[in-house]
């Protein structure tokens, strides 16, 4: 399925989860995860699946004002 | 040297903090000038943010920031600075609090992108959300009064109005509405935006405020180090001046000096 992680166009399988889109990435932490800007809180990843057109948002500490 | 005293705590949700003064950690020459100014000015908390890692696949770093901050280890105020409506603030609020694993909160709805003034229409109900969620909000605001009276009345410990526009540096643009604000309101008040010179946040804490916000004041000075030990300074003098309680104000000249027995009165 195609969706969208951080506004780039990524392809993972069908039935995939949050955690696979993670892994695909390979983005280690601190980092957050967001679904169609809902939280998805850390313990879920694994039991959230994705769908097609899913927008991921992984954001990850910076520095701020 | 008039130091205050050690009593005179900033109390915000409940805690206390040894300093009332509050450091972004934005825009600093390099990384090692921003941990010798946090250093220098020892400050309450530190402003953090969150971004959008964009990376191909396998090309993870380890995040340099992140490990600097928990070597500082300073309390962090994450904010959710570029947000526009509701529903991202509240997310990126809930990803800042497992992030970085605080239920403190600077809330930042941005209404309108020239000025960065906040969304004053729709910032009540983000941090009503907000603080019936668990969060610690400290709202950035601008200076009205009702504005802000909205805000206590929706659970808000302590606010942040602004003193101008982020990024300016023009100190107190609205020295009414900002005294009036502290005259009618009780809970703490951090001015958060706007201050560019130390003589500013001296002059907000002189006028009763709790503390001050700092970030690009500090970070863009020529020497960052040195400003931020001049405003570390600058917030303890004000604070210990509204403590000390002014000298009333008179139209006309006062002589300091007795002018009983001046030799030669009116010999001439």
């Amino acid at each position: 399925m195609k969706l969208l992680i951080n506004g780039t166009p990524h392809e993972l399988p069908a039935h995939a989860t949050l955690a696979d889109a993670v892994a695909h990435l390979g983005i280690a932490p601190p980092f957050a995860a967001a679904i169609n800007l809902q939280f998805v809180p850390n313990t879920q990843y694994h039991q959230t699946p994705l769908h097609q057109a899913d927008r991921i948002d992984l954001i990850a500490p910076v520095t701020g004002g | 040297m008039n130091t205050p005293s050690t009593e005179d705590t900033l109390l915000l949700y409940g805690q206390a903090f040894a300093s009332r003064l509050l450091l972004g950690t934005s825009r600093y020459p390099s990384p090692t000038v921003l941990q010798a100014a946090v250093e220098r000015a020892q400050p309450a908390m530190l402003t953090a943010s969150l971004r959008r890692q964009n990376l191909s696949p396998g090309e993870a770093a380890p995040n340099h920031f992140w490990a600097m901050l928990r070597e500082m280890n300073i309390p962090v105020l994450p904010n959710t600075a570029g947000c526009h409506s509701m529903q991202e603030a509240i997310t990126t609020a809930h990803m800042a609090r497992e992030v970085f694993a605080t239920p403190w909160l600077k809330l930042e709805l941005i209404g309108d992108d020239y000025t960065l003034q906040p969304d004053t229409l729709n910032l009540v109900e983000a941090a009503s959300r907000l603080i019936k969620d668990g969060f610690k909000v400290l709202p950035y605001c601008t200076e009205d009064l009702v504005l802000c009276q909205r805000l206590v009345d929706v659970g808000c410990q302590a606010i942040m109005p602004w003193a101008a526009p982020i990024g300016t540096g023009k100190g107190p643009i609205n020295p009414y509405a900002l005294r009036t604000l502290r005259e009618r309101l009780s809970v703490p008040m951090l001015v958060d935006a706007g201050l560019g010179l130390p003589s500013h946040a001296c002059q907000v804490m002189e006028w009763g405020f709790d503390g001050v916000l700092l970030n690009t004041a500090v970070a863009q000075a020529l020497d960052p180090v040195r400003m931020a030990g001049a405003f570390a300074n600058a917030v303890q003098a004000g604070r210990a001046a509204f403590l000390a309680g002014a000298m009333p104000e008179h139209h006309s000249a006062q002589p300091s000096t007795p002018v009983l027995g001046t030799p030669f009165w009116h010999q001439t």
